[in-house]
């Protein structure tokens, strides 16, 4: 394998780790300032209970998140030295913006949110839990743009081979940057929403019903029912905007390999890149031209076009794209499926939590980390849909890799792999330990009550 | 043209200068918590718990100076980041493993099953040491510059141990700062132990430095700059004394001066920082690339500086509003 190969596969393992956590901390945040903001009001402890235990499980994502996004910030300079040096001058700005609006503020305000509870008014402590998810937001928003920046660039001029930046808002709001956004921070709360609603399901099978689980149970299944619509409809918009921009991904994610009219929507097939053609083709008639052109007879483009007359080809490799989608979508509808069936059977009657039988519950408990599957498939559709381009259009992933060797890559590679195979076992087995002792009444206890510390000023608890 | 108005001149140098005040600030503060990393094997386990509380607060908030620093290198001076990445492509990612083991392990000691406490504070102690050891060689390898040669290599492993030894120097005068009764004296003890590592890597860089480049041995040695520039070894050799002289008696009666270890490892810290820099300006890769060459197009240059104009006196504040809340000895760390 040479470098390229390796240091893709480096990255993709990276930023696939990475990502992970961003999507439950950009979330979490604000479902810790809700809980937060529910018991200032009504002064009810099961509030407060809810807000105890995920505070933890936020630690835990927090500092997951930021260990690889530091592993991330290094990544440009050891395996894509290209990258900045064509579009430094866009891509710094942004990082940039990224670090100093966002990262410092959560970094900082984290400290008092998770310690200060009574070392400040509880004004403050609202007040640093708004400001570290309103800071998990901005990085979001911060990096999407450049992200999107990729996908669709425009705002710049090239100069001797190297971008340089003409208009900054068309830089910032191009093309798909809105849809992807929004289409993040939902598939963030939607991830949120079943980590909750699984863990409590988890508890409350296992004994643990206290009123906490009760409500963040309730909260999470209605949040999840009222989002997913939502981000179905974002999602096929965010697809409209692809095919204008990228038709090429569009294609590989259909596996549509003529431009042609009356596309079908195809539920199973296995693209060959070498043939160029699908096998064991099962499709529903019409159906991608309706959703892409509404209309049967609309004319879907097709990957064929994007070969290039002496045979270079500008699409990426198909099976990867078409089949991400696929699991990314079939998520979303089993998502769907369960947030509904639990919505209504807890509406039913008006029995809450008791009207969920024992399959609903296993359901909820297995619908865990489907948030996690779904936003990989996404973003796997997303960046190997742009390939041969890391900026579509204008410089290609060759261009931009390292000349490290090969060996060295690998090496590295199959550290980082150990180390994340690892550290995610235990952070899944974590949440689940933390889930039995809270249902066993045992004290969450952080642990870190050391003997004979005497507090110097100790603040009145709030 | 005026000098002073041309913005490919003053920006790269304005951008230079504020990684490096990030760096240095990252050095001592990040500096301070993977010292008490590195110390962990000397303590008991409660012990170890506090000291972990006295960095629960802040250890977050002082890597994000890292992330500053390489965020400034890599939009300031793009090719000067992709050069000195690629060359310390090993020790990066070893450091990176290092900083992702300690990081965790902060979380998980405290919330895995208590059976697996030891392993976790033992990859506290792995990762911080990983970590303080990559970059103590990455410094070594760089004021070499960064070329791999085997004279090189073992330099490296040299400055690795003499800054991790100076880590946990640092650490260690943060500890007395932030407890007291027993684990104050033996941080004292732990400060005692580590100010060689901090003298001996000071002095290995500051003559290595001027017999690696004619050009630096020049900057140091020659009249009248030598002259200006003696007070600088001269003021670091004092307040070496100075702290030695403290630390054999601490600590005071009623806690009094338990800062002050720490103040003086950050002023003995910032001169050799500031040796440094003067010794390397204007060249950001070594005697290859200078700052002025590797910068990014002063529009770009420009957008950032404007924001952080505006967001790093705010930064500022509000860390220093979270060392206010945390001041004092730690105490149990709690989430409610
Ligand atoms: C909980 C997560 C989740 C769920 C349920 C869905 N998505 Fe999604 N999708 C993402 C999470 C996500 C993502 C990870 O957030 C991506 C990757 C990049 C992005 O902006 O969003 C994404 C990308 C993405 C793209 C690629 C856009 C591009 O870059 O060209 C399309 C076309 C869709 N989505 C469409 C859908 C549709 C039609 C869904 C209907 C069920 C759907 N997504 C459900
Ligand atoms: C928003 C910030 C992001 C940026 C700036 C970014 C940038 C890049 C870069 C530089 C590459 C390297 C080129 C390559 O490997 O082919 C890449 C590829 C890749 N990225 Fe992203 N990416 C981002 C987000 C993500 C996320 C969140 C994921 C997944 C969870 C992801 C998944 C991938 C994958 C799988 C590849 C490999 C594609 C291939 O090799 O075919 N990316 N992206
Ligand atoms: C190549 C791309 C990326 C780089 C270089 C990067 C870098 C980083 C870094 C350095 C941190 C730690 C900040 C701290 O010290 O507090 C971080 C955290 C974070 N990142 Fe990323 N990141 C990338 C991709 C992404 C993507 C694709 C998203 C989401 C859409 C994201 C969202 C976040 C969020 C919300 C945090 C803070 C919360 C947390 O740490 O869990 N990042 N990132």
């Amino acid at each position: 394998m040479d470098t390229l190969i390796l240091s893709r596969m480096q990255f993709a393992a990276n930023i696939s780790f990475h990502i992970l956590f961003p999507t439950i901390t950009i979330a979490l945040g604000w479902a810790l300032l809700f809980f937060k903001l529910r018991y200032s009001r009504t002064r009810d402890e099961r509030w407060m209970e809810a807000y105890r235990f995920w505070v933890k499980i936020f630690a835990l994502s927090f500092a997951m998140g930021v260990v690889s996004g530091i592993t991330m910030s290094f990544q440009f300079g050891t395996n894509w030295p290209g990258f900045m040096e064509t579009v430094g001058n866009i891509a710094g700005p942004l990082l940039a913006y990224e670090v100093l609006t966002a990262f410092f503020l959560e970094a900082v305000f984290l400290g008092i949110m998770l310690f200060g509870a009574s070392r400040v008014p509880n004004w403050l402590h609202t007040t640093a839990t708004f400001l570290v998810a309103f800071g998990t937001m901005m990085s979001a928003f911060w990096i999407i743009v450049l992200n999107s920046w990729m996908h669709t660039p425009q705002g710049f001029e090239m100069i001797d081979g190297v971008a340089h930046a003409t208009d900054w808002s068309a830089i910032i709001f191009n093309p798909s940057m809105p849809y992807r956004f929004f289409h993040m921070v939902l598939a963030s709360f939607l991830t949120v929403s079943f980590l909750i609603a699984g863990v409590s399901a988890f508890r409350w099978i296992i004994g643990g019903r206290t009123e906490g689980v009760r409500v963040a149970l309730k909260t999470a299944v209605f949040a999840a029912a009222v989002l997913i619509p939502v981000q179905i409809l974002v999602g096929d918009m965010h697809g409209l905007n692809t095919l204008e921009h990228q038709p090429q991904k569009i294609a590989a994610m259909e596996g549509n390999w003529e431009t042609q009219s009356n596309v079908p929507l195809l539920l199973f097939a296995i693209p060959d890149d070498a043939a160029r053609e699908n096998r064991f083709e099962i499709g529903i008639p019409n159906l991608a031209s309706i959703i892409l052109k509404h209309r049967a007879d609309g004319v879907v483009p097709g990957l064929n076009d994007f070969v290039t007359a002496d045979g270079e080809v500008l699409h990426p490799r198909v099976a990867p794209v078409f089949w991400s989608f696929r699991v990314m979508v079939g998520t979303g509808m089993l998502m769907l499926l369960v947030s509904w069936g639990a919505a209504a059977m807890m509406l039913r009657r008006r029995r809450g939590v008791d009207g969920l039988p024992k399959v609903m519950l296993y359901a909820l408990v297995g619908m865990s980390f489907s948030g996690w599957l779904a936003t990989l498939a996404g973003w796997y559709t997303t960046e190997i849909g742009r390939q041969p381009w890391l900026v579509q259009g204008v410089l290609s992933t060759k261009q931009a890799v390292a000349d490290v060797p090969a060996p060295m890559v690998l090496s590295t590679l199959i550290a980082y792999l150990v180390v994340y195979v690892l550290l995610l076992g235990v952070y899944i087995s974590v949440i689940f330990f933390l889930a039995r002792r809270a249902s066993q009444g045992q004290p969450l206890g952080t642990g870190i009550e050391p003997r004979g510390a005497k507090s110097t000023h100790a603040l009145p608890a709030e | 043209m005026n000098t002073f108005g041309d913005p490919t001149v003053w920006l790269p140098f304005v951008f230079a200068a504020l990684m490096g005040v990030s760096i240095l600030i990252y050095v001592v503060l990040d500096g301070f918590d993977l010292g008490v990393g590195v110390l962990f094997p000397f303590a008991e386990d409660d012990e170890k718990d506090r000291m972990i509380a006295s960095i629960g607060p802040f250890w977050d908030a002082n890597e994000t100076w890292l992330v500053l620093a390489v965020g400034l290198l890599l939009v300031a001076f793009p090719a000067a980041h992709g050069a000195i990445l690629t060359a310390l492509y090993l020790p990066v990612a070893i450091m990176l493993i290092g900083l992702i083991l300690r990081g965790v392990a902060f979380e998980f000691r405290a919330k895995a099953p208590p059976p697996y406490k030891r392993l976790w504070n033992n990859a506290f102690f792995a990762g911080s040491l990983m970590t303080s050891l990559s970059q103590g060689f990455m410094l070594g390898l760089y004021v070499m510059g960064l070329d791999w040669t085997l004279a090189h290599a073992v330099f490296g492993v040299l400055t690795a141990v003499f800054l991790t030894v100076g880590y946990s120097f640092i650490g260690a005068t943060w500890v007395i700062h932030k407890t007291d009764e027993h684990l104050q004296r033996k941080a004292v003890g732990w400060a005692k132990g580590g100010i060689w590592g901090l003298v001996l890597g000071i002095g290995a860089i500051s003559l290595a430095t001027p017999f690696v480049s004619a050009r630096i041995f020049d900057k140091w040695f020659s009249f009248p700059e030598a002259f200006y520039l003696a007070p600088l070894p001269i003021a670091s050799g004092v307040l070496v004394v100075w702290l030695w002289a403290m630390l054999r008696r601490m600590p005071f009666e009623g806690d009094r001066r338990s800062w002050q270890p720490f103040a003086v490892a950050t002023a003995l810290w910032v001169m050799a920082f500031g040796g440094m820099a003067y010794s390397f300006y204007p060249y950001v890769v070594p005697e290859k690339l200078t700052i002025y060459e590797a910068a990014s197009a002063p529009e770009s240059l420009f957008i950032i500086l404007i924001g952080t104009c505006f967001v790093l006196p705010t930064i500022l504040g509000y860390t220093v509003l979270a060392y206010a809340i945390f001041r004092g000895k730690a105490t149990e760390l709690r989430y409610d």
